[in-house]
C-alpha cells in the first residue's frame, strides 16, 4: 500500500508541469486564436463555439458547463452578445475564479470603442444591444486593442510566465501592425463599396473600410428576414444598388440567395471569424480572405 | 507516462556522466554556443521592441492627425457615471394567457389510479384564461451569493412566492449550495419554469407524481466533477411540504432526494444529458379531496434529453428529443380505509422541432400504470377500475423573436380513461432582462 502511495505521489509530482499550463475557456474563435497567438505552448485554449454557430444563440450544454469550471481563464466578448447562455455556465460552472470582475473573466469589448450605442433602449428595435454593436472582431485595429489588453491580463494571471507573454504580444504586434498597412491598401479601393448585410454583425468592417450599407436582411437587429421586406429591398436595390449581400457562415442562405436571384447582386460568404471559411485558418488569413472576397465582389482584380 | 519521465532521467544521468568523460575544452565550446544563442534570443527580442516602438511612433503620429478628420467613436462604457439604480437587480415579467377548448368538463377532471394532490392540478380553464404572470428579480448579492426571487402572479389575484432562493457562488471544489424555496434539481422537467416549457402543460408523470413540480424549502448542495464529461451530484433536504409528501413531519425536515446528471457532447452537432433521480419522504396527515395519508413514499426519475443541430447551429433548424421514466412507492395508511403498498409507473416521450426560423412543430406521447388498491380503497380516486391514463399531443409553435411565441396545440387526453378532445391557444411574452436560458 505504502509503495502504491508513492508510486502515485511520484506521478502526480511528475505530472505537475503538464497541469501547470493556464487553461483557457474562449468564447469565440477570434479570442481563442488571440490567445493562442499570444499564449502560444502556456495555454491549453478551449473554444466553445465555432463559426458556423451564432454565438448569440448557444445552448448552455453539459460539456460546456465541465468545461468553464475548470478553466482557469475565460476570454469572451462581453458586451451583452453572450447574454443568452454564458451567465448559465458561469452560476453552474462552480468556478470562482472566472466570475465576473475576477482577473479570470476577459471581456474583449470592455477594451474597444463600441459603435452603434443604440440612442433608444427598447426591444422593438430588435434585439439591441446597451453597450453597442459587439461584433468588434470584423475590425483589425479592434485585435490590435485588445490584444494589447489581453497580454496584460495573461501576465496578470501567469506571472510565472510574464516574459514569455511580452515577447510573443512584441512579436505579433509587429507582424500585426504590417498586416494592417498590407490590408489598408487592399481596403483602400473599396472605399464606398455599397453593399447589403444579413445581421448587423460587420459594423466594424464598415466603419474600418469606409464601406456604404445600404440596408440589412433582417428588418430589426435579431428578427429573421421577412418575405415583406425582402420584397422592399428588392425596389431599394433597384434605386440603390450594391456590389454584394454579405452574410456569415452561420447564417440561413436562404434569404441572401433569394435576393440575389431577384436582383442580380452577389450573395458572399465572409468568413466573419476564424474558420469561418477553409482560407480563414488564423487571425491573419482571417483578413486576408474577407478582403480576398470582398475585392472579388466590387471587381477589384488581385494585386 | 511514467516509464517516459524515467527514461528521461536515466537519458540526463547517462549523458551528464558522459560530460564528465569529455575534457574541460569541450566543455567550454558548449558553454559558448550557449551563450551565444542566448545573446542571439536576447537580440531578436530587442530588436522586435525596438520595431514595435518604432512603428507605434508612427501609428500615434499618424492617429493624431487622422483624429481630427475621423467620423466620432461613441466611447467605451466604462465612463459611465454613478446612477442610483446602478445596483438594481436584474427584472423580467413573463405574461401568458391562454383559449382553451375543452370537450369535458375540466372540473370533473380526474386521473386514474393517482389522487390530485393540488386543486390547481389539471387541464384548465375552458375558455380564456389568464396563465400565471411570473415576476423574476435576480441579481449577485455580492462576490458569496446569487438571489433569486420569482413570484407568480395568479389570475385569481393571489401571489405565489413560487422560488425564493440564495445560491453560492465561491464554494471551492466544485460545490455550490443553494438556500431557501426552490424547485427540486430531480428530473429534467421539474426546475424549469413553465414559460420554456415545450408544451401548453405538464406532462401527466409530473402531475400524478409531483402535482405539477416539486417546489419546497430546504436545502441543496451540488458537486460537479472536475472532469470533460459532465457530471453533477447532488442531494437536498426539504421541509416536506409539497405534494407527494405533506405535514412536515421530523421537525421540518421531512424530505430528502438525491440525484445526478451526467451530460456530453457527440460530434458538433449532438448534445446530450441523463439524469437519475429519488425523492424520499413521510407524509402526516395528508390530505387530498376527502382522502387522508400518512405514511412514507418515494419517488423515482431517469430522465434523458438529446438536442440535435446541424454543426450545432440552432438558428434555421434543430430538434430536441426528451423522455423521462418515474416510478413510486406509496406505502402507508390511508384514514379510515386501510393499509395500501403501491408500486405505479409512469412515461412521457416528447420530440420538438424545427423546421425553418421561427416555427417548430412538436408531439409527446404520456402514459401511466396504476396499481391495484385493496378492496377497502375501490371506488376511492385511487382505484384505476382497470384503467391506463394516457394522452397525445401535437403542437406548433411561432416565435417572433426571442421575447415572444404563440402556440397552438390540440390534445387527446385519456387520463380518466375516457377520451377528452383538448385545443390550446396560447402566448408567452418575455419582459425585460434578457433571461439566460439552461439546458
Amino acid at each position: 500500500m505504502k509503495k502504491f502511495v508513492l508510486v502515485v505521489l511520484a506521478w502526480l509530482v511528475v505530472q505537475a508541469p503538464a497541469y501547470a499550463k493556464l487553461n483557457v475557456f474562449a468564447c469565440e474563435p477570434e479570442w481563442g486564436a488571440l490567445t493562442r497567438e499570444l499564449a502560444g505552448d502556456a495555454a491549453e485554449v478551449f473554444v466553445a463555439t465555432s463559426a458556423l454557430q451564432d454565438p448569440h444563440h448557444i445552448q448552455a450544454r453539459p460539456s460546456l458547463i465541465a468545461k468553464i469550471h475548470r478553466a482557469d481563464m475565460v476570454v469572451c466578448t462581453g458586451a451583452d452578445l453572450e447574454v443568452g447562455w454564458l451567465p448559465v455556465l458561469l452560476r453552474r460552472g462552480a468556478n470562482p475564479k472566472v466570475l465576473p470582475g475576477q482577473p479570470g473573466y476577459f471581456e474583449a469589448a470592455a477594451h474597444v470603442p463600441l459603435l452603434e450605442r443604440p440612442q433608444r433602449l427598447d426591444r422593438s428595435e430588435g434585439d439591441v444591444h446597451p453597450q453597442g454593436n459587439p461584433h468588434i472582431q470584423t475590425d483589425p485595429r479592434n485585435i490590435y486593442r485588445v490584444g494589447q489588453a489581453l497580454a496584460q491580463r495573461l501576465m496578470e494571471i501567469d506571472p510565472e510566465h510574464a516574459a514569455h507573454y511580452r515577447v510573443r504580444w512584441a512579436a505579433f504586434s509587429t507582424r500585426w501592425q504590417q498586416a494592417m498597412q498590407h490590408w489598408n491598401a487592399l481596403g483602400a479601393p473599396l472605399k464606398g463599396m455599397p453593399i447589403v448585410t444579413h445581421h448587423k454583425g460587420w459594423t466594424y468592417l464598415v466603419h474600418w473600410l469606409q464601406l456604404n450599407e445600404v440596408a440589412t436582411l433582417e428588418p430589426k437587429p435579431g428578427i429573421p428576414p421577412s418575405s415583406a421586406h425582402l420584397q422592399k429591398l428588392v425596389a431599394l436595390l433597384k434605386v440603390k444598388p450594391a456590389r454584394a449581400i454579405i452574410r456569415a457562415p452561420y447564417q440561413d442562405p436562404k434569404p441572401s440567395e433569394w435576393l440575389s436571384a431577384k436582383t442580380g447582386t452577389p450573395a458572399v460568404v465572409l468568413p466573419f471569424t476564424v474558420g469561418g471559411t477553409p482560407q480563414a485558418k488564423d487571425l491573419f488569413t482571417l483578413f486576408d480572405d474577407t478582403l480576398a472576397r470582398l475585392r472579388k465582389a466590387a471587381g477589384v482584380g488581385t494585386p | 507516462m511514467f516509464k517516459k519521465h524515467y527514461l528521461a532521467v536515466a537519458l540526463a544521468l547517462a549523458t551528464s556522466a558522459h560530460a564528465a568523460d569529455t575534457t574541460e575544452q569541450q566543455r567550454l565550446q558548449q558553454l559558448e554556443a550557449q551563450l551565444k544563442q542566448l545573446q542571439q534570443t536576447y537580440q531578436a527580442q530587442l530588436q522586435a521592441m525596438q520595431q514595435q516602438i518604432e512603428t507605434l511612433k508612427k501609428q500615434a503620429a499618424a492617429q493624431s492627425k487622422a483624429a481630427v478628420a475621423a467620423a466620432p467613436v461613441t466611447p467605451a462604457p466604462a465612463g459611465d457615471t454613478t446612477r442610483a439604480n446602478g445596483f438594481n437587480p436584474a427584472i423580467s415579467a413573463v405574461l401568458t394567457g391562454t383559449y382553451a377548448n375543452l370537450s369535458k368538463d375540466p372540473e370533473d377532471y380526474r386521473l386514474a389510479g393517482f389522487v390530485l394532490g393540488d386543486e390547481e392540478v389539471g387541464p384548465g380553464s375552458r375558455g380564456f384564461s389568464l396563465g400565471e404572470s411570473e415576476l423574476t428579480l435576480s441579481a449577485t448579492v455580492d462576490n458569496w451569493f446569487y438571489g433569486q426571487l420569482t413570484a407568480a402572479l395568479t389570475p385569481e389575484n393571489e401571489v405565489e412566492l413560487e422560488e425564493a432562493y440564495i445560491q453560492t457562488l465561491a464554494l471551492p471544489a466544485g460545490l455550490t449550495g443553494k438556500f431557501g424555496r426552490f424547485k427540486s434539481g430531480i428530473g429534467y422537467l421539474n426546475s424549469q419554469h413553465s414559460h420554456v416549457w415545450d408544451f401548453v402543460d405538464e406532462p401527466l408523470v409530473y402531475r400524478a407524481f409531483f402535482a405539477g413540480q416539486y417546489a419546497d424549502d430546504g436545502v441543496q448542495l451540488t458537486w460537479l466533477a472536475p472532469t470533460d464529461t459532465y457530471l453533477l451530484i447532488g442531494g437536498e433536504v426539504f421541509r416536506g411540504d409539497s405534494y407527494p409528501v405533506a405535514g412536515a413531519a421530523h421537525d421540518g425536515q421531512g424530505t430528502y432526494t438525491l440525484f445526478a446528471k451526467l451530460g456530453g457532447d457527440v460530434g458538433l452537432s449532438s448534445s446530450w444529458q441523463l439524469g437519475l433521480g429519488h425523492l424520499h419522504g413521510d407524509a402526516k396527515e395528508r390530505e387530498t379531496d376527502d382522502l387522508i395519508f400518512t405514511g412514507e413514499n418515494s419517488v423515482n426519475v431517469v430522465d434523458f434529453v438529446w438536442k440535435w443541430a446541424p454543426n450545432g447551429n440552432t438558428t434555421v433548424r434543430n430538434l430536441k428529443l426528451q423522455a423521462e421514466y418515474f416510478w413510486d412507492n406509496e406505502k402507508g395508511t390511508y384514514d379510515g380505509l386501510g393499509k395500501v403498498d403501491l408500486h405505479r409507473k409512469g412515461w412521457y416521450a416528447q420530440a420538438v422541432y424545427q423546421f425553418m426560423p421561427r416555427w417548430r412543430v412538436g408531439a409527446r406521447y404520456d402514459e401511466l400504470t396504476p396499481d391495484k388498491v385493496p378492496t377497502a380503497l375501490q371506488g376511492t380516486a385511487l382505484d384505476a377500475e382497470g384503467k391506463t391514463p394516457r394522452r397525445s399531443s401535437v403542437m406548433l409553435d411561432y416565435s417572433n423573436s426571442e421575447f415572444s411565441r404563440v402556440r397552438l396545440q390540440f390534445n387527446r387526453d385519456e387520463s380518466s380513461g375516457k377520451a377528452d378532445d383538448q385545443v390550446y391557444l396560447q402566448y408567452t411574452m418575455s419582459l425585460g432582462a434578457h433571461g439566460a436560458h439552461s439546458y
